[in-house]
């Protein structure tokens, strides 16, 4: 109950930020360190919509098992992106899969100035495509958004991510699917 | 990451999304900035400054709009009927949409393409694409109307069409959907695409006065050729196509058709396939496929089957194409004012490469090749590439220029135009559209000289940005001031059917020669009537041809009789007004083949074939003057056998003197 407590609360500052912050001084955000990254509000995330199916980041916001993963993408700016049409698979690490970084990783990405690397590894748990659980085939090789390449393994039915990350649940969503992995998928190294 | 330290998290992500999100444009509302209504702002009766000649996607007609107002002019009918304009419905248009398949009365119009001259926008013409049967129409820019289509055998998917080079020598239409050519057998497995379909690129011959005539096509491997463009000045000689599917996957593409990490871009030196066509290297094939043109003078358009193309196997010769990759199922492709620099958007790369049209040659010629893709080189990446353009976006899709050395990319995925430096490759200013942009339009923004006042995105979601109204929503453009080192949102306006390209011009450039009227002496069709003395009916057969003159306020004839239940009507309506804006219709109750719109000075023709015995009113639709409630007349229907004689005439068929007064 604590976890969904606190969804609320983020979520009433969120829209409580929305109602009050912007009304009157539309033009007073500090400038940004650069022009490179994504806009942080272009897209469907706002449309007011209860009936339709959810899509992937209002299915993510609705898990108490990731909040981290929501927070992530909050403080990466995919919020906009993973509301649009996509179509995306997204492997979701549950909040226990993150906790399994050594201590300090998520907070420390969490940090502005680390948040190119936490961009490139939201990234590269998203492919645009829908694969379905029976889509992944031993040895495929996946184009992540990123720019990397993620290996798919099938062992015992089971369907694992360079052979670190087993898929658990999948959940079909608006906009494509999310595939709830036990651990974090690290990209390569950058050269 | 400890339960325990859980809450800490929501702290600061509150405190992060209060810090990133809190004053970002939120929606347009906010978004759009002052004066943005003074710049959009077009007086009432004032013209715009630009005409827009956007696609209609899946209506298959072309539209067109003022910029910057974004007010709708016109949506001419290309690749489907329009009721509107009775297109498709009267004798003479019917055949505009006849194929080798017959009459296809409903297709995709996804890419319009002004023609040039000497790589500027020159206002003749504008052509347009059927992506499903493939198709390629050209639309006459002082009617506003389709003067010509041409169908293209061996292909399926027109869709990196109808892109031109730089004088209109040429448009090409290239296959997106492979498939066995038409003259040998298809009746294949579908798994055997590998070996039997093909990508067929066709270039279509554009004549002095618009002809269009299937010069050529080439035979190339059965990837999806998704789009493409012509070369500029030293790169004139030149095509680029995009394709995707390089796997030659023939089932479930989304996961199958995105395998390899590089597809290609396609360089063709259409020069060169000129030559060796010329010097009778190519092979001449047995197809069949229509050739329709709309006669001005007759207001007639005929449809000719023709059976016969010219055939060059792409990998009978080593100097005609070559393969370069290109990242992740490139889709726009798209050369800067220079000719210098080819941009492949690959919408699942994270990166956009440019490549150098003069390193291209350098590779060519010193054969840096990496083998071959069925037998054509394939040129190495890096001796092609100029630069990439690094995380510039996700879902890039199609690039325009502004003549100042810049580029602006549409980006699906993370919805936003984005635009960059070409020579550094520096990311230089990004706007978010509303929502998931498709294409955009800068105005010249694929030719040698840019006219870059504005761009324009064309969104495939709409959502919320209108009133609601049901399931389906008109699409959504959205214009942006580009004057500025900022794109500036000033409007955001409904599009008909599903925009993808469009382009736009100078409004001078065509508005003083937009056709006012038909002159009626000039008119030669073969049922005109030019002049009421010349209305008349004709029975022939069971034929009855009606010659019927329209002028403010009556029909010529307006009362018909001795029309039987089995005879075919014919109504030829000639609109005898000489002045602007002054069309008529012509609508006969019952008649299950529509009605008609008959500009003036020209005849159309509705055929009607009654179903049952009765008197049947036909009117004028178009308010045409005060008396227009009183444009009507009555034809009378009797029954076959029927001895009632053919009878015709207006304001004299009055009653009997006796049977005026009250029983």
């Amino acid at each position: 109950m604590i976890f969904m407590k606190n969804i609320y609360l983020v979520l009433t500052l969120f829209v409580a930020f929305n109602i009050f912050s912007c009304s009157n001084e539309p033009e007073k955000q500090p400038e940004q360190a650069t022009n490179t990254q994504p806009p942080a509000s272009g897209g469907q995330e706002n449309v007011k919509d209860d009936e339709s199916q959810k899509d992937v980041v209002k299915a993510a916001m609705g898990s108490k098992d990731h909040t981290t993963l929501v927070a992530a993408i909050k403080q990466a700016d995919l919020v906009t992106t993973l509301s649009n049409a996509g179509p995306f698979t997204v492997f979701a690490p549950t909040n226990a899969a993150f906790d399994k970084l050594p201590a300090g990783t998520v907070d420390g990405l969490m940090k502005p100035e680390k948040k190119e690397a936490l961009t490139n590894i939201l990234e590269y748990h998203v492919t645009v495509g829908v694969l379905k659980p029976e889509s992944f085939a031993d040895g495929q090789s996946l184009g992540m958004v990123n720019g990397d390449n993620v290996k798919v393994t099938i062992k015992d039915g089971k369907v694992m991510l360079n052979n670190s990350a087993t898929i658990t649940a999948s959940i079909p969503v608006s906009n494509g699917i999310i595939h709830v992995v036990d651990a974090v998928l690290l990209p390569p190294e950058k050269k | 990451m400890k339960k325990n330290q859980v809450l800490p998290l929501y702290v600061l992500a509150a405190v992060v999304l209060l810090g990133t999100y809190s004053c970002k444009p939120r929606n347009a509302g906010s978004a759009v900035t002052s004066g943005a209504a003074e710049k959009a702002y077009v007086a009432p009766g004032k013209y715009d400054e630009f005409y827009n000649f956007v696609s209609g996607g899946f209506s298959g007609q072309m539209s067109v709009y003022g910029i910057p107002s974004g007010r709708l002019l016109r949506v001419i009918p290309v690749f489907s009927v329009d009721p509107e304009k009775g297109y498709g419905y009267s004798e003479e248009t019917k055949p505009m949409l006849n194929t080798s398949h017959g009459f296809v009365p409903w297709d995709d119009l996804h890419h319009t393409e002004l023609s040039q001259t000497n790589g500027e926008i020159d206002g003749r013409w504008v052509f347009g694409n059927a992506n499903n049967t493939p198709r390629v129409a050209r639309l006459d820019l002082t009617t506003f109307s389709t003067a010509e289509i041409i169908e293209l055998p061996n292909s399926a998917g027109n869709h990196s069409s109808p892109f031109i080079t730089e004088n209109t020598e040429y448009v090409v239409a290239g296959t997106r959907f492979s498939v066995p050519p038409d003259n040998v057998n298809g009746d294949v497995p579908i798994n055997t695409y590998k070996k039997n379909f093909k990508g067929y690129l066709s270039f279509i011959s554009i004549g002095k006065e618009g002809q269009m005539d299937i010069a050529f096509q080439i035979q190339c491997p059965g990837v999806d050729f998704d789009l493409s463009h012509a070369g500029k000045a030293k790169s004139h000689d030149w095509f680029f196509f995009t394709c995707y599917n390089s796997e030659r996957a023939n089932t479930l593409l989304e996961v199958n058709a995105s395998q390899k990490d590089k597809d290609f871009i396609l360089a063709l030196n259409w020069k060169k396939a000129e030559e060796y066509v010329k010097a009778g290297k190519g092979k001449k094939v047995a197809v069949k496929y229509a050739h329709n043109v709309y006669n001005e003078k007759t207001h007639t358009a005929t449809s000719e089957i023709r059976n016969e193309v010219t055939v060059l196997d792409s990998k009978d010769f080593s100097d005609l194409c070559y393969f370069i990759p290109c990242p992740k199922s490139p889709h726009g492709c798209d050369v800067d004012p220079t000719g210098e620099y080819i941009v492949g958007s690959g919408k699942l790369a994270a990166l956009i490469p440019v490549f150098s049209f003069d390193k291209l040659q350098k590779a060519i010629a010193n054969k840096e090749f990496d083998g071959n893709y069925e037998g054509i080189p394939v040129v190495k990446y890096e001796s092609a590439l100029y630069g990439e353009v690094q995380k510039p976006g996700l879902g890039p899709l199609h690039t325009e220029f502004d003549g100042k050395g810049n580029a602006i990319t549409s980006f699906f995925v993370s919805s936003e135009l984005v635009k960059w430096n070409i020579k550094d490759l520096k990311v230089l200013d990004r706007v978010p559209t509303y929502y998931s942009v498709g294409h955009l339009c800068i105005p010249g923004g694929d030719t040698r000289k840019p006219n870059a006042k504005y761009v324009i995105a064309y969104n495939k979601i709409t959502k919320d940005r209108y009133l609601p109204t049901g399931p389906e929503l008109a699409q959504s453009a959205q214009l942006f001031d580009i004057t500025g080192d900022k794109m500036q949102l000033i409007l955001d306006f409904p599009t008909i059917g599903e925009p993808h390209y469009a382009q736009a011009v100078s409004a001078d450039l065509i508005k003083s020669k937009s056709v006012k009227f038909f002159n009626i002496n000039d008119n030669a069709n073969p049922y005109v009537s030019k002049g009421e003395p010349e209305a008349k009916v004709v029975r022939e057969g069971n034929k009855v041809h009606v010659y019927i003159t329209s002028i403010r306020s009556h029909f010529n004839p307006d009362n018909i009789e001795g029309i039987k239940i089995g005879d075919e009507v014919y109504f030829h309506v000639t609109n005898l007004e000489q002045d602007w804006d002054i069309p008529h219709g012509f609508a006969v109750k019952g008649a299950p083949n529509g009605e008609l719109l008959i500009m003036p000075g020209s005849t159309q023709t509705l055929k009607w074939v009654p179903d049952r015995v009765g008197i049947f009113p036909f009117y004028c639709t178009d308010f045409c003057s005060a008396l227009h409630q009183e444009m009507q007349g009555y034809a009378r229907v009797s029954p076959a056998g029927s001895t009632v004689p053919l009878m015709f005439s207006t304001g004299k068929n009055l009653p009997p003197s006796d049977s005026t007064s009250a029983k």
